[in-house]
């Protein structure tokens, strides 16, 4: 299970990064957000959601195996991590970020997003 | 802690180059809350009386409100304000988009902009560095063609927004341009930038914005989602967008055809949003936190090339399609790009041309002034116009001041055409057979501009015998049945009028779009809710929030007495066209406001709003609103 993003219907609106980071850091602020908008235009007039699809290159790349795979969702144990931030280049999608303390985080499927997108651009399946 | 705010106004004086932050006054805040509240506190506090719309020393105001940026449905309103060009009285204009949050992320809820700059520049924001930046690469270059190149060099997480050159050369109906085909178009916003030697602004923002209970707010930000979710208006309204509403003006008799000759037309159906999605449409392209994306972007193919536009939305299929008698979506669509492109306002743009076309068939322009043998419903002739004014060339350059300072040059009878109130062109919705419509329309603060007060609905529906569609009138007063509320006679309009005109800019304070209220019904207790969780202080909608969007109503009234040396009842009339000339055809044949009417309309609104005969607030008005000392030149 995992996250998925259709394109016919996102609008841009961004209500699935003032979520994500509403829920999971408790503020109010979208470019720290586990997920990333863009758009294309002029040309050709699309949008663009990243999204986690929990690949696992993140726990590849940690060599504390600090990044552990429960129940499909691959979560940082914050306890194991040195915070050597290995896992950020390494996320193809950039979607691994960094708290103001050094530690870094990642999308943990909470699903918000999906629930909060007012276009059901997003879906867990 | 000032919860909900970023917290900062940036001043900037470019004839200096000095930039300088400071805390965002608390003075502001309490009294006057966001966005249009600020505006107007800081024009009239601020900008030297009397000075010229273009004169380096009129402030360029940006403000945001206490919502902007936050886990809110479309939150992402951005307004400015300047003395206009247009009117030379109070001007504000705002877009959606993601600007304004943008600035709120990089700390400013508030930007001042004063001087002007020695040559064409650009002003760069990252969070806490901002700096002046020359622009000679882009000055003469289109609104969207700078935004992509400035994407392009900062990158993609840059916001931007742009004149075109239009906004350069000064023209009265000047738009800023943001987003691929967002826009701030109407009072000459644009033009007042221009004069600042401003291309552009860009923006990145990656702050916090602190507001008191995040775990409430998170709470009552998916409890209103999905509010929206369940609105009729949210699957029925959406699709189209605005220009969803283009056939049933039609129906009624309200939209604008030919120079507002008449009000009715025989190819709705070709120009309204049925045909965008069947024949334009790529994606729907919403703003900031936006559910109801009501942006249709597309492609439009005609005879003068391919064009990505957005658009059009309903006052632009009203101004440049029906009002300009251009007939194909496509074409329509491809105005709407030129415009955007030149930096033009759609609204203004398509009553200027229309009145420019009138003026050509009555001979009152020759076929040399204008330099081509121009024709109503035809796509190059617009564009001819179009490009003229924007670049000041021959006749556009009396075009470029509008319809209203273009007549008076013209002479010879275009001011009984000349569609405007204040100097500001009248937008999509034909009057003479909706008095309240009228009234809204005559007495907006900024000039003849909808966003102020929209009643048509019952208007209309009384003047047709009832339409059915009156459920849109529904939506804007609150949920009250139709029967409760009071009909288009004309002696009993004024308190529907004063309620849209508190009601409609109430949500320009907060910095959210008024759309998921008006057109999908979402209630004003959820923003009373998400207004406490974001500040942490209590918010009455009904009581407070509309009375201060009184109290700003007065404010602006008292600046523009203040700006313009003999303003009063006169600045109130609407154009002679709709009170000596009588609907031609369509459903509302026969139809005119006489003089008269118009005289006791404004009595009774004047002492409504506790204004003397002139429209000027009384001592007892300015004292209930303390606005006394504020508005008591200093000795």
């Amino acid at each position: 299970m995992t996250l998925s993003f259709n394109q016919e219907t996102c609008s841009g609106c961004k209500a699935c990064e003032l979520v994500c980071s509403l829920q999971n850091l408790k503020i109010i602020n979208p470019s720290k957000a586990m997920l990333h908008v863009s758009a294309l235009f002029p040309e050709p007039g699309k949008y663009f959601v990243e999204i986690c699809d929990q690949c696992g290159e993140c726990a590849n790349a940690c060599p504390r195996e600090a990044i552990v795979l429960i129940k499909g969702t691959y979560r940082i144990d914050k306890k194991k991590c040195d915070q050597c931030l290995l896992c950020v280049p390494a996320c193809p999608k950039n979607l691994v970020k960094v708290d103001d303390t050094g530690m870094p985080y990642k999308c943990i499927n909470c699903r918000q997003c999906v629930e909060v997108c007012p276009r059901d651009a997003l879906a867990f399946n | 802690m000032l919860y909900g705010y970023a917290g900062n106004t940036l001043r900037i004086d470019l004839s200096t180059g000095t930039i300088e932050k400071e805390p965002l006054k608390q003075e502001w805040v309490d009294e006057f809350i966001g966005g249009r509240g600020f505006t107007s506190k800081i024009l009239y506090d601020e900008n030297p009386p009397g000075v010229h719309p273009l004169d380096p020393e009129n402030r360029f105001i940006i403000a945001m409100g206490p919502l902007s940026g936050l886990f809110v449905p479309a939150a992402g309103k951005t307004h400015f304000a300047a003395k206009s060009p247009a009117t030379g009285g109070y001007g504000d204009s705002n877009m959606g988009g993601h600007f304004g949050v943008t600035m709120k992320y990089a700390g400013y809820d508030v930007t001042i902009l004063k001087g002007s700059a020695a040559e064409p520049s650009y002003i760069f924001i990252d969070n806490d560095t901002v700096e002046i930046r020359p622009a000679l690469h882009l000055w003469g270059r289109g609104s969207t063609d700078v935004e992509d190149a400035l994407k392009h060099d900062l990158g993609q997480d840059f916001q931007i927004l742009t004149i075109g050159q239009a906004g350069e050369r000064l023209v009265n109906f000047a738009c800023i341009s943001h987003d691929f085909g967002r826009q701030a178009g109407r009072t000459g916003i644009g033009a007042v930038l221009g004069s600042k030697k401003i291309k552009a602004i860009a923006v990145r923002g990656t702050k916090d914005i602190p507001v008191f209970d995040p775990k409430g707010l998170l709470k009552k930000g998916k409890e209103t989602y999905a509010a929206c979710r369940e609105k009729p208006g949210f699957k029925g309204w959406t699709p189209e967008g605005t220009a969803g509403i283009t056939n049933w003006c039609n129906d009624v008799g309200a939209l604008p055809t030919r120079n507002f000759a008449t009000s009715h037309c025989d190819y709705a159906d070709k120009i309204n949003g049925k045909a965008i999605l069947d024949q334009l449409k790529i994606t729907d392209k919403g703003c900031f936190s936006c559910p109801i994306p009501c942006g249709k972007y597309g492609v439009a193919k005609t005879e003068m090339g391919k064009v990505y536009v957005e658009g059009p939305e309903y006052e632009t299929l009203a101004l440049l399609g029906s009002n300009c008698e251009l007939s194909d979506i496509h074409a329509v669509a491809h105005a709407n790009w030129v415009c955007d492109e030149l930096g033009l306002d759609t609204c203004s743009a398509g009553a200027v041309v229309s009145f420019a076309l009138e003026c050509y068939e009555k001979g009152l322009i020759s076929e040399e002034e204008m330099g081509m043998d121009v024709k109503w419903g035809d796509l190059a002739s617009m564009v001819h116009i179009l490009e003229c004014i924007a670049r000041r060339e021959g006749i556009g350059d009396l075009l470029a001041e509008g319809v209203f300072k273009a007549a008076q040059k013209i002479g010879k009878d275009s001011s009984k055409f000349a569609i405007h109130v204040k100097g500001l062109e009248w937008t999509g919705y034909e009057s003479r057979n909706a008095p309240g419509m009228m009234l809204g329309y005559m007495t907006a603060d900024v000039g003849a501009h909808h966003s102020r007060c929209w009643v048509l609905g019952s208007d209309v529906a009384n003047a047709v015998g009832g339409n059915k569609d009156a459920n849109v009138h529904d939506l804007i007063s609150g949920g009250a049945s139709f029967d409760t509320i009071p009909k288009a006679d004309h002696k009993n309009v004024v308190p529907l009028v004063l309620k849209s005109q508190h009601l409609r800019p109430a949500f320009d304070i907060l910095g959210t779009c008024r759309l998921q209220y008006m057109e999908i019904g979402l209630e004003t207790s959820y923003y009373e809710d998400l207004y406490y969780h974001a500040t942490g202080k209590k918010l009455d909608f009904n009581r407070e929030l509309l009375n201060l969007s009184e109290k700003i109503w007065n404010l602006n009234r008292m600046f523009n007495k203040r700006e313009i040396p003999d303003f009063g009842r006169q600045y109130d009339y609407p154009p002679p066209r709709f009170y000596e000339e009588s609907i031609p055809s369509g459903p509302n044949k026969g139809h005119c406001m006489p003089f008269p009417v118009i005289e006791e309309m404004l009595d009774a609104y004047y002492q409504a709003r506790g204004w003397d005969s002139n429209g000027i607030p009384t001592n007892e008005t300015l004292k209930k609103f303390n606005l006394i000392k504020s508005t008591t030149p200093q000795l």
